[in-house]
């Protein structure tokens, strides 16, 4: 990882606001962010390596242990949970073999909770892999599993 | 060639429009893709280009081609600003969102892009702030504060850089339009900050996107590289949230440029003196940036003419949650709430009665439809105990549980706070307990209700809740509905009123609603209303 962080800051430059950025970008690149590789970012960027522990531990985004090869993000705010979201959750939750905010023991499927995608009038919605999914019931549920089975 | 639009808004498609999108671009027809209209019930929609001018049908799928192209398809609505929904509408805004294509400076410029920009360039700056003054534009992101007088504080304030910062995190839960905006109409919003830099004496700006928008961040970048050569010397830069609903607030959004864990900053000093990297910045909302070009354009009177006392101006409301007609409506301010979610939402789209509408995202007050009289207008949603915030109505039928959304409320506090006041990081942990107890009473002495699905908590770990309420000696706490009930108002004051920002401060609005217009799902069989303000 320390090749890439050298490359990106390179790049991007390496001052302390480039922290989310690279951040984001190793995140693509590898899917989470090992604590293995604080100390090397803390040192591209010139900051204590507590000081960055403490921003990829803030934000929800950044994942410290490695996903599920498929993440299914479900949206469990409140338009959701207007048009039946607290019952799909459970539904998926039973389907996917997986507990809300946990991946699957055999790596397959993570299930993460997401606050609004913004799609509020056409719920319960989720991420699929990155990819929007609306208006999710039991037969749009197996569809998910399905391709996420794969 | 026939030309068809289709919408490339996320929404759209989540609903297939990509699908449609290629099955007429495989039947040979020209496909623009456009934002979204703004009706979701009529989507996907296409748009065929006609003599009669764009006939829409709605909703179709991507077995439909033929049928449309022959104009015979039975989901056929005529033009799309003709139906009711549209009809109504005042869209200063988003007058060109769903029209055309977001990325083409010739569609931009062809309707009435730049205007806005070549008037406040030919303006001194001073006239420019003051423009936005005589329009009585208010901060869309949910304070309401005038953005002419915010504006005037950075152009007074002296410093060798100033920057213009545009808070793009819409977290709320029932809120779309910035989103809408950014992925329908990009260049306004540049435009907009391309205003406010000339205006104040700003260079360079950003743009604080949410990671949960991963097509608003595209279409961003794209319009931000097109549209450089005109904005120039000006700037700009879109900056990608990391999911902390927190970073919404100024303070917070601007630590996280920085590079720094999103924490609430105590004010003063202003982010209008001292803001981004220490510099003079203007921070607004998405919406209240995308105003001002119509509003430099066609002039303050033309915007100030709309509204209602002292809310000038239209509003972009979402309607959102079980609501038959759910999207996004541009109207001006003094449209009452039941006209909204009754008159143009068609009511739920269940089927059932309208039971409860939060306006206002997470933070906003439950209402029932006994309150559906209000007009919507800043001062008297803070009369009636609530906020507009950034004007999402999220509709429930008579299925919620409001003692289910109250305890949510405390759960998604806990879940975001940024940690720095002691009531909101540890107060809204304490609430869910208490909403655990009362729920758990109310279900056992109202067994029938035991049936409804609870919402977990998922961020703070599988039952965790659980074990820290169990772990305590049950003896002794109180657990009657009675004592439980005036233990969570004492919390709400202490939230109210010890917190620094308006996550730990307003999160006691929809848990108090709920307690004050739905007792009876909180287990009282009489109206509790007496700690009602
Ligand atoms: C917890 C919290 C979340 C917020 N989220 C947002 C948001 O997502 N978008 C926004 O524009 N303002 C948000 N605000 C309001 C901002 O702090 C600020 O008032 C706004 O960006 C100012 O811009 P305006 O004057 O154009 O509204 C939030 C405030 C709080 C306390
Ligand atoms: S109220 Fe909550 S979110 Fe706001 S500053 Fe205090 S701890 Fe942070
Ligand atoms: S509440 Fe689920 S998308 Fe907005």
């Amino acid at each position: 990882m320390e090749e890439f962080i050298g490359a990106w800051t390179a790049r991007h430059g390496a001052t302390r606001d480039r922290l989310l950025p690279l951040l984001h970008a190793m995140q693509e690149e590898a899917g989470h962010i090992d604590d293995a590789w604080v100390p090397a970012i803390a040192k591209a960027l010139n900051l204590s390596r507590a000081d960055v522990h403490g921003v990829v531990t803030f934000y929800h985004d950044f994942r410290r242990v490695a996903p599920g090869r498929h993440v299914v993000k479900l949206c469990r705010a409140e338009s959701c949970q207007a048009r039946g979201a607290a019952a799909i959750e459970k539904a998926a939750a039973e389907r996917l073999g997986v507990a809300m905010g946990a991946t699957r023991a055999d790596g397959q499927v993570a299930l993460e909770p997401v606050y609004c995608l913004g799609l509020c009038a056409i719920g319960p919605n989720a991420l699929v892999d990155g990819r929007p999914v609306a208006r999710i019931d039991a037969a749009a549920l197996e569809r998910i599993a399905l391709e996420v089975a794969a | 060639m026939t030309r068809v639009f289709v919408s490339r808004d996320m929404a759209s498609v989540a609903l297939g429009a990509d699908d449609v999108a290629r099955a007429f671009g495989d039947a040979g027809c020209e496909v623009v893709r456009t934002g979204s209209r703004g009706l979701f019930s009529i989507e996907p929609l296409v748009e065929v280009e006609t003599d009669l001018g764009r006939i829409g049908f709605g909703p179709v799928g991507p077995g439909d081609v033929a049928a449309v192209l022959d104009g015979a398809h039975a989901a056929r609505l005529g033009k799309v600003e003709d139906l009711p929904f549209f009809v109504g509408q005042r869209r200063f805004t988003f007058a060109r969102c769903g029209v055309i294509d977001p990325l083409s400076l010739a569609d931009y410029a062809a309707h009435g892009g730049w205007q806005g920009l070549g008037t406040a360039r030919a303006q001194a700056v001073q006239q420019v702030v003051d423009t936005v003054k005589a329009s009585g534009l208010r901060g869309r992101g949910g304070a309401g504060f005038p953005t002419g007088i915010k504006w005037q504080t950075v152009l007074d304030a002296p410093a060798d850089e100033k920057f213009i910062v545009c808070n793009a995190d819409e977290g709320d839960s029932g809120t779309f339009a910035d989103r809408m905006l950014m992925e329908g109409d990009p260049f306004c919003l540049i435009e907009g900050m391309a205003i406010a830099a000339h205006a104040v004496g700003a260079r360079h700006g950003y743009i604080y996107i949410r990671s949960e928008y991963p097509f608003a961040i595209a279409t961003m970048r794209a319009a931000i590289a097109a549209s450089a050569h005109i904005v120039a010397p000006f700037t700009l830069e879109v900056r990608e949230g990391a999911g902390a609903y927190v970073c919404g607030e100024e303070t917070a959004l601007l630590d996280s440029i920085e590079g720094k864990r999103g924490q609430v900053r105590a004010k003063p000093p202003l982010p209008a003196l001292q803001g981004l990297f220490g510099r003079p910045t203007v921070i607004n909302n998405v919406l209240s940036l995308a105003a001002v070009p119509f509003i430099l354009a066609q002039g303050a009177d033309a915007y100030a003419a709309v509204g209602f006392g002292r809310s000038r101006g239209t509003m972009p409301v979402q309607l959102a949650g079980n609501v038959r007609h759910g999207g996004l409506y541009e109207v001006g301010f003094g449209i009452t709430l039941g006209e909204l979610v009754n008159d143009i939402g068609g009511g739920t789209s269940s089927g059932r009665p309208v039971r409860a509408v939060q306006v206002g995202g997470p933070l906003g007050a439950y209402f029932p439809p006994s309150m559906f009289h209000l007009p919507f207008d800043y001062e008297a949603f803070a009369a009636a105990g609530g906020l507009i915030g950034h004007a999402g109505i999220t509709v429930f039928d008579d299925s919620v549980d409001m003692a289910h959304m109250a305890r949510f409320a405390m759960e998604f506090c806990a879940a975001e706070s940024c940690g720095k006041c002691t009531p909101c990081r540890i107060g809204s942990t304490r609430g869910v307990e208490i909403m655990d107890r009362i729920i758990g009473a109310r279900d056992t002495s109202h067994p029938e209700d035991k049936g409804k699905v609870s919402t977990g908590s998922a961020r703070t770990g599988e039952g965790y809740l659980d074990r820290a309420l169990y772990s305590r000696a049950p003896n002794r706490i109180d657990v009657s509905i009675e004592a439980q009930t005036s233990l969570l108002r004492d919390l709400a004051d202490t939230m109210k009123y010890g917190s620094l920002c308006a996550l730990g401060g307003f999160t006691p609005y929809p848990v108090l609603s709920a307690l004050d217009y739905f007792p009876e799902d909180f287990g009282a069989s009489a109206p509790i209303k007496e700690a009602a303000e």
